[in-house]
């Protein structure tokens, strides 16, 4: 069976797990994101967004667990376009040119990158819903055991997915770029719309319709629609509005997250292919 | 050549403008050590590149171990090992995760790896270094684990692409101990070099590049032959003139200026002609500040057939 591209993911894996300090901060930050922002935020929105009368056996999320979802997606978005730098120094320290020396075909480099990129926001996603639910977050509200087993797994699906996507498209930029000073750049040029054009940390229906139309183009709204949707509920208030997801909206969220890995997978692909490294 | 191990015909590269390989045919032998001698810039790591499968082939035709670089590069990298010119070591992980890395980037099935992995560190003496990270060793020691990482899969051919490159002496010469072991061993070495010791010393048969085209191969002691069994060393008051009578001399082959002087070819034996010489250059009054009788080397070589010194 074709498993090459574990080897690249081994290595990769192998550093991530080396460098303690780097791991260390990676986990740390969203944390303090949540513990700082999330906290001084909520109890804030919490005293203006809680509607006068909730009708009978309404849901109301507070503010920290509603954004709990937009930190998750902003860990996940992070992570993911920084997930292919790897590949940027592995081409610039000239270790890129052992690897496609090798046998290994170009498809499984990409994948074993890609892969372990997404091993990463998982790891982070875990712990931030583990720090997350020990400072107030109330996650998988009434729900049974069973119940929150599919949903983490919900939620590592569109997680999932999504960094899949970011992580073609990163190793796409990296495979093309010569300096990590570049992928820097372009990642701080995306990361900043995507997260604030996005239901990340508010809604998005009372945007102008311009940003509307791109916060629905956005693969960040579609994975915090799964995340919510898995994490809280289809149906309940915040921040003053009253948020239903169906099914239906689960499925199209979920095409939508499919629909843009598949393009950035095959940008990356032929990217891969065309690459002249020596 | 029945036994050519890999046989190159036509082969051309161009970076723009700029042509790196112009043209180029050679054929190395199964089990030798060939190697391309020229000066940085003669075009050697572009054909190793593209022997390796790391350019595409603009136009030519490469066989390698029987495939065709350009339609089967897959089967070609299985049967090859390469030792690149910079340093291309993972500097934080250690000695035996880069050659774990390597095998299974070679599918090497787990029981043989690890068995070959004791080996390869064996070989190159860094079994006491297993466990050390790649930035905490020296550069003869990277060099070794290079080699032995080359070396790993038990390739058909080898390439070397200036493998003593900023080498320290003693490394330099350890470094061809493995080269000659492993060469020993059956694996055939394609090898570039800028340094002419290093080509001297190792090759089986080497060919002179530069600018892009092979100037000419031959085994070392060919290659000198051509310039006559001894070289002179002459260094005057006027080189010029000097260099007219000489060519007037029958016992010359070839004098061209070389440093400070004349470096002079000789047909037969050099004992007898330098006499002659001396008394024809005082005879047109020309002084003579040192003269040295010397058997040719490779440096001599390259100056005969490029026209000019190699540069560093």
């Amino acid at each position: 069976m074709a498993m090459e591209f574990l080897t690249i993911y081994w290595r990769d894996m192998l550093r991530f797990f080396r460098f303690r300090g780097l791991l260390f901060a990676s986990l740390v930050q969203p944390a303090l994101w949540m513990a700082f922002f999330g906290v001084a935020m909520s109890s804030n929105f919490d005293r203006f967004s809680m509607p006068a009368a909730l009708p009978p056996g309404a849901l109301f999320v507070p503010y920290l667990t509603f954004m709990a979802a937009g930190v998750i997606a902003l860990t996940t978005l992070f992570t993911s376009l920084f997930g292919g730098i790897s590949l940027l120094f592995d081409k610039n320290w000239g270790l890129m040119r052992e690897i496609l020396a090798s046998p290994i075909p170009r498809s499984h480099l990409l994948l074993g990158i890609s892969l372990s990129g997404m091993t990463k926001s998982y790891i982070q996603v875990v712990i931030i819903m583990i720090f997350g639910l020990l400072i107030g977050v109330r996650f998988f509200p009434g729900a049974s055991p069973l119940h929150i087993v599919v949903a983490i797994a919900g939620i590592l699906l569109f997680v999932g997915i999504f960094s899949l996507g970011f992580l073609f498209l990163s190793s796409t930029i990296s495979m093309r770029m010569e300096t990590p000073e570049g992928l820097q750049g372009v990642i701080t040029l995306l990361s900043m719309p995507i997260f604030f054009v996005s239901n990340a940390l508010y809604p998005v229906n009372t945007f102008p319709w311009a940003m509307q139309a791109a916060s629905v183009a956005n693969p960040l709204t579609h994975m915090v629609t799964g995340i919510r949707y898995f994490a809280i509920g289809p149906d309940f208030y915040a921040l003053g509005g009253h948020y239903i997801t169906t099914p239906l909206d689960l499925l199209l969220s979920l095409g939508a997250l499919l629909a843009f890995a598949g393009v950035m997978f095959a940008i990356a692909w032929w990217t891969f292919k065309k690459a002249v490294v020596t | 050549m029945p036994d050519a191990i890999i046989d190159v015909q036509d082969l051309a590269h161009s970076f723009g403008d700029v042509k790196a390989v112009d043209g180029v045919s050679f054929q190395v032998r199964k089990g030798e050590i060939f190697s391309f001698l020229g000066p940085n810039g003669a075009g050697k790591s572009t054909t190793i590149n593209i022997l390796t499968t790391l350019l595409p082939i603009q136009r030519g035709t490469v066989r390698v171990a029987g495939y065709d670089v350009a339609s089967e590069p897959e089967a070609v990298r299985q049967q090859i090992g390469i030792v690149f010119q910079e340093e291309t070591l993972d500097r934080d992980l250690t000695v035996w995760e880069i050659l774990e890395f390597h095998g299974r980037l070679y599918s090497m099935e787990r029981a043989a790896r690890h068995r070959r992995i004791d080996e390869m560190m064996g070989l190159v003496e860094l079994t006491a270094k297993r466990d050390v990270q790649i930035k905490h060793l020296s550069g003869g020691m990277k060099r070794r684990l290079e080699i032995a990482r080359g070396l790993m899969t038990r390739p058909q051919v080898l390439y070397l692409d200036e493998p003593t490159l900023g080498l320290d002496p003693q490394t330099r010469m350890r470094t061809w101990e493995y080269i000659r072991k492993v060469n020993d061993e059956g694996t055939t070495i394609f090898l570039t070099t800028h340094y002419m010791d290093e080509a001297d010393r190792l090759s089986d048969r080497i060919s002179i590049i530069d600018h892009g085209r092979i100037i000419v191969t031959g085994t070392a002691e060919e290659l000198k032959n051509a310039l006559g069994e001894d070289m002179i060393y002459l260094e005057t008051d006027d080189n010029r003139t000097a260099e007219e009578v000489l060519a007037g001399i029958d016992s010359v082959k070839d004098a061209k200026p070389a440093l400070r002087g004349l470096s002079v070819a000789i047909t037969g034996e050099g004992a007898r002609s330098l006499p002659v010489i001396l008394e024809r250059l005082k005879a047109r009054g020309i002084g003579i500040r040192s003269a040295s009788l010397k058997k040719p080397t490779l440096d001599d070589v390259f100056v005969h057939f490029t026209g000019r010194e190699i540069r560093g």
